[in-house]
């Protein structure tokens, strides 16, 4: 079931084209990531997307209600975390969570059952009682997801939610989104994230059937953006690409070459001279490039070749499995070569 | 002095000035505003105060005192009620500011040789204006008795000559007409000056503060001083132009006299300049946001408006207050500033508050200069 | 001089918090020195030490041979530091930036502005303002603005935060042309990825310095075992993590991109790792070994 059925979105600021004629789904239980580089165009489609802002052309349907025609029916099913989320750090974990509850109209007597399940969810159930202001920065973080789920919304939009954030709590946030989109949660307990899934009150679980949340995150990080479902790579303003993480990386597959050896610049001027390689980076202690199609077997052998003719030491030369990180740049560079001619 | 890092901080200041037209339009817009609002709106004279008239009388000597009362400018006659309750309503409603009752035998009293009273009721809800008008009243009534008891005087055959036994004659220096813009416009140029440079500086350096930048200058290689005179030179100039625009707007359209060289009136405005340059740079360093900081320059500023002589005159203050406006600079610079435009008195007679200003100076910038440092901690 | 920072037991209290606790380290001329650590570890504080921004509670160190709390004002004439903030003035253009922290640190010479601007990339940019610009070139007009005077020494303080991938690996090529032209860096990052650039790395947990080698030696000596890849069948994802949780010998078990990683004692074999997964049906799940990425060896140090 289509949570998120977005068509043909085109969105002009003045001049500019910020987004242009896109066209996105999500189901229920997928997480969809949207990469791109900076000003792609990524936030303001999330901004569409949740109705924070009007599209000029193009249709959104929010778990069956049209955002352009019956926004009020729509915005009831997204919970929306944005890059700056807003807490107030006066306020305690329970206050933060009471307000938008109140906000969301929900009623007096569900709000503090239903927040501490969601405390509980997210583990800050210990923390109720802390200034917002106190805690750490990953747990503010965890805070911020609480507050956008405390509606139960079917739809979850995150615009770079784990945008300068350490590891450690990238870790525990992506745990979590990944449980949300579970159609049944892992281990047996109050089943909260089912709760969440069929869009709260129970009276709606037959309408699809499936269970789970549909999940849209932006995210500049490529390792968090190989584990949705699906990932869409935005430039100016457009889809360009959108696929499984798996088949994105096929396109790249035996063309990814890892070297090691000494003296890595002259090296890396080598390979950068090999009319078959089409870009060259260093990683520390060594040098990735990337081949043009079928070339691998004849790069590996002609830097072998001209190295060992200058004197210049590869200790490792070897084809590695393309990361998305890879797909995107290149993707960037077709296109920009596309503009450019 | 000028060095080229001292100059980099000034050129970059005043782009950023320039660039913001908005705040900029506000600092040359604002006092001018306050000019005109406080020229026109914050005066004592009191004119055509509504004035409600129960005459029972309704003879010819009512009719002369009413027509004594009409010809001076300070009431108009607006309401002839039939009773004392109808008066009452028309205070309580706010419609007139005061009544005159004239009792029913008043022609005959006046015209047969007694003596007749007639009652003011006054709405003192606000004093001032009360005061002024009560004054008024007694003062057009005694005239107008004089005047019946000279005719009665000549009437009976008594021979006076025009002129009274005494007589006041009354000179007003400096301000004839006692217009009161020439009272307020020199304390609005201190005023700007001190919101101005205050709110200004304070909030220019917390907002470096806020978005990283002051940090990024505190790693450069420039000295505390320098980051200082090049964060607070380009408002000095700002205040100093209000200062003109306030100088010129006030003596063409108000006719405030100028009567000290235009040096002279920078040179002390600039002295008084470095006083609340340093209440603003301290507030800087204790705020951490551009909305703290402002509001703590607010705090400063209400306290220092009515503790200073700006409205009301410090010989009527009390004691304790007193004592509060000695520790306001701008107490100094009003009477300062309205000497020289006023009175054109020299330097030499004001010196005390200018060795007051002098000594603020120097205290404020030390202990600004040693809170300012090149740390974060 | 061979030794541009070193440090002796460095440690900073804000109240009774410890930021930095005891840190001690050297870095030498040349080097690209990686300063990882979760955020609130205290990387910022021990640069903002070094560069007399904040004193040092107790130890000492020196920059380029000068005392940090005595001779702060050397060190800073001598060291280019890029903050978190990108400390740039939104009202300026990118030019006038330049100009301006050129003249603070008393540089007149035009030329040399233009060719760094020119070697940033922004050349054409030059007259935009740059509050308009988006995070990459900000980025990078901040790095400018850090290199006016030609430091030898320079502070990145996560430089590449919220950058997108294509910016953070251009960026990082303009650091080692840098770093080729004698110039030290030290940065600190939360990008495991990147620390892989750095010839060595530092890493950081609630303010104490961990661990300090080169990339591949931190994986042979810091890292307690082996690292394994786990590749679920879908919708198994966390019920697998659920179990390596808790099965003996599995040290850490997190997320990985699309997969799972763990990290187990070194007499583990897969087989134990497969016998414990039978639960999801063994065939489905793919289980190998694999070389430790600096992540592992930072997840295992922080959370161990």
């Amino acid at each position: 079931m289509k949570l998120i059925h977005a068509t043909n979105l085109t969105k002009t600021f003045g001049g500019t084209t910020a987004v242009d004629d896109l066209s996105l789904q999500v189901r229920a239980g997928e997480i969809y990531g949207l990469v791109g580089p900076d000003g792609a165009g990524k936030t303001t489609t999330i901004r569409l997307l949740c109705g924070a802002l009007r599209p000029d052309r193009g249709d959104i349907m929010v778990g069956g209600h049209s955002m352009i025609r019956d926004p009020d029916r729509a915005r009831e099913q997204i919970g929306y975390l944005s890059q700056r989320f807003s807490l107030y750090g006066e306020l305690t974990v329970l206050e933060n969570l009471r307000f938008f509850a109140e906000v969301r109209g929900i009623p007096r007597s569900e709000w503090h059952d239903r927040a501490m399940e969601i405390l509980e969810f997210v583990g800050l159930a210990d923390f109720a009682n802390r200034r917002a202001g106190q805690l750490s920065g990953g747990m503010k973080q965890k805070l911020g997801l609480a507050t956008a789920l405390v509606h139960r919304p079917r739809v979850l939009l995150l615009d770079e939610p784990t945008g300068g954030v350490d590891p450690v709590t990238r870790q525990d946030f992506w745990q979590l989104i990944i449980k949300l989109v579970a159609p049944s949660p892992p281990t047996p307990g109050p089943s909260l994230l089912s709760q969440i899934g069929r869009g709260g009150r129970g009276g709606e679980a037959g309408e699809g059937g499936e269970g789970g949340v549909a999940v849209l995150v932006s995210t500049p990080y490529m390792d968090e953006a190989v584990r949705c479902t699906y990932v869409g790579f935005m430039c100016e303003g457009r889809l360009v690409v959108e696929d499984k993480p798996a088949t994105l990386r096929r396109r790249l597959e035996e063309r990814i070459v890892e070297l090691r050896g000494e003296s890595l610049t002259k090296l890396r001027a080598l390979a950068g001279a090999d009319e078959n390689v089409e870009s060259v980076q260093t990683f520390g202690d060594r040098l990735h490039l990337r081949v043009r199609e079928g070339s691998s077997g004849a790069v590996i052998g002609n830097l072998k070749k001209s190295a060992r003719q200058q004197g210049l030491e590869i200790h490792k030369i070897e084809t590695i499995p393309p990361g998305l990180e890879d797909v995107f740049i290149a993707l960037l560079e077709t296109s920009n070569v596309e503009r450019e001619t | 002095m000028l060095n080229s890092r001292l100059l980099s901080l000034i050129r970059k200041e005043f782009i950023q000035i320039w660039r913001d037209p908005r705040t900029l339009m506000l600092i040359l817009f604002i006092p001018i505003m306050q000019l005109f609002l406080l020229g026109y709106a914050a005066t004592n004279n009191i004119r055509n105060l509504p004035m409600a008239v129960f005459d029972q009388d309704r003879g010819p000597a009512a009719r002369a005192l009413l027509a004594a009362y009409r010809a001076a400018d300070y009431f108009d006659i607006a309401f002839d009620v039939d009773s004392e309750a109808q008066i009452r309503e028309l205070i309580e409603a706010g419609d007139a500011r005061l009544g005159l009752i004239i009792p029913p035998n008043y022609s005959a009293e006046i015209g047969g040789n007694g003596s007749a009273k007639v009652v003011f009721v006054f709405d003192g809800s606000d004093p001032t204006a009360t005061s002024t008008a009560l004054a008024a009243a007694q003062q057009i009534g005694w005239q107008h008795a004089t005047e019946i008891q000279q005719q009665r005087l000549s009437r009976a055959g008594v021979p006076i000559s025009g002129e009274m036994p005494l007589e006041i004659r009354t000179q007003v220096w400096y301000n004839p007409d006692l217009v009161d813009a020439y009272f307020m416009i020199p304390a609005i140029i201190g005023m700007i000056l001190f919101a101005i440079t205050s709110i200004l500086t304070a909030t220019t350096i917390v907002r470096e503060r806020e978005r990283g930048t002051m940090e990024q200058l505190i790693v450069t290689p420039i000295r505390p001083w320098e980051l200082v005179v090049g964060k607070l030179l380009p408002y000095v100039i700002l205040a100093l132009t209000n200062t003109v625009e306030v100088l010129v707007i006030g003596s063409w359209w108000f006719g405030v006299p100028v009567r000290s060289e235009m040096w002279v009136i920078m040179l002390l405005s600039s002295l008084f300049l470095v006083t609340s340059l340093s209440i603003g740079l301290l507030a800087s360093t204790i705020a951490n946001t551009q909305q703290e900081a402002m509001l703590t320059v607010w705090m400063l500023l209400l306290p220092t408006i009515f503790l200073s002589g700006f409205f009301f005159p410090l010989e009527a203050m009390p004691l304790v207050l007193r004592w509060v406006s000695y520790v306001l600079p701008l107490r100094y610079y009003l009477v300062i500033i309205r000497s020289l435009l006023l009175k054109g008195t020299s330097v030499s007679a004001l010196q005390n508050e200018v060795i007051a200003l002098v000594i603020f100076g120097i205290v404020l910038m030390t202990a600004a200069a040693m809170r300012f440092r090149k740390r974060l901690d | 001089m061979d030794t541009v920072i070193e440090t002796n037991a460095l440690t900073k209290y804000f109240g009774d918090f410890c930021a930095v606790d005891g840190v001690t380290f050297e870095v030498r001329a040349g080097e690209v020195l990686g300063y990882l650590g979760p955020n609130g570890s205290g990387k910022t504080t021990t640069i903002r030490m070094l560069l007399g921004l904040l004193l040092p509670t107790q130890g000492s160190a020196k920059v380029l041979g000068y005392d940090i709390v005595r001779d702060s004002e050397a060190i800073r004439e001598r060291v280019g530091y890029m903050s978190q903030k990108f400390a740039l003035y939104d009202e300026l253009t990118l030019w006038e930036n330049l100009e301006f922290y050129a003249g603070v640190y008393g540089v007149r010479d035009r030329a040399y502005l233009e060719e760094t601007l020119a070697r940033l990339d922004l050349m054409e940019l030059k007259g935009e303002l740059a509050g308009d610009l988006p995070v990459g070139w900000r980025q990078r007009l901040a790095l400018g603005t850090a290199i006016v005077h030609r430091p030898k020494l320079l502070f990145l303080d996560e430089p590449t935060s919220g950058v997108d991938p294509t910016a953070r690996r251009d960026f990082w090529d303009l650091i080692y042309e840098f770093v080729e032209e004698g110039v030290t860096a030290f940065v600190t990052t939360h990008y495991m990825d990147e620390a892989e650039y750095c010839g060595r790395v530092g890493i950081m947990s609630s303010g104490r310095l961990l661990a300090m080698d080169t990339p591949s030696a931190l994986k042979e000596s810091a890292l307690p075992g082996l690292a394994w890849d786990v590749v679920a069948p879908e919708g198994g994802l966390l019920p697998a993590l659920g179990i390596l949780e808790k099965t003996p010998g599995v040290l850490r078990a997190g997320l990985a991109g699309d997969h799972l990683r763990a990290v187990t004692e070194p007499g583990i074999h897969e087989a134990d790792l497969r016998r414990a997964l039978e639960a999801l049906g063994g065939n489905h799940v793919q289980i190998g070994r694999v070389e430790p990425t600096l992540e592992d060896v930072f997840l295992s140090l922080a959370q161990g």
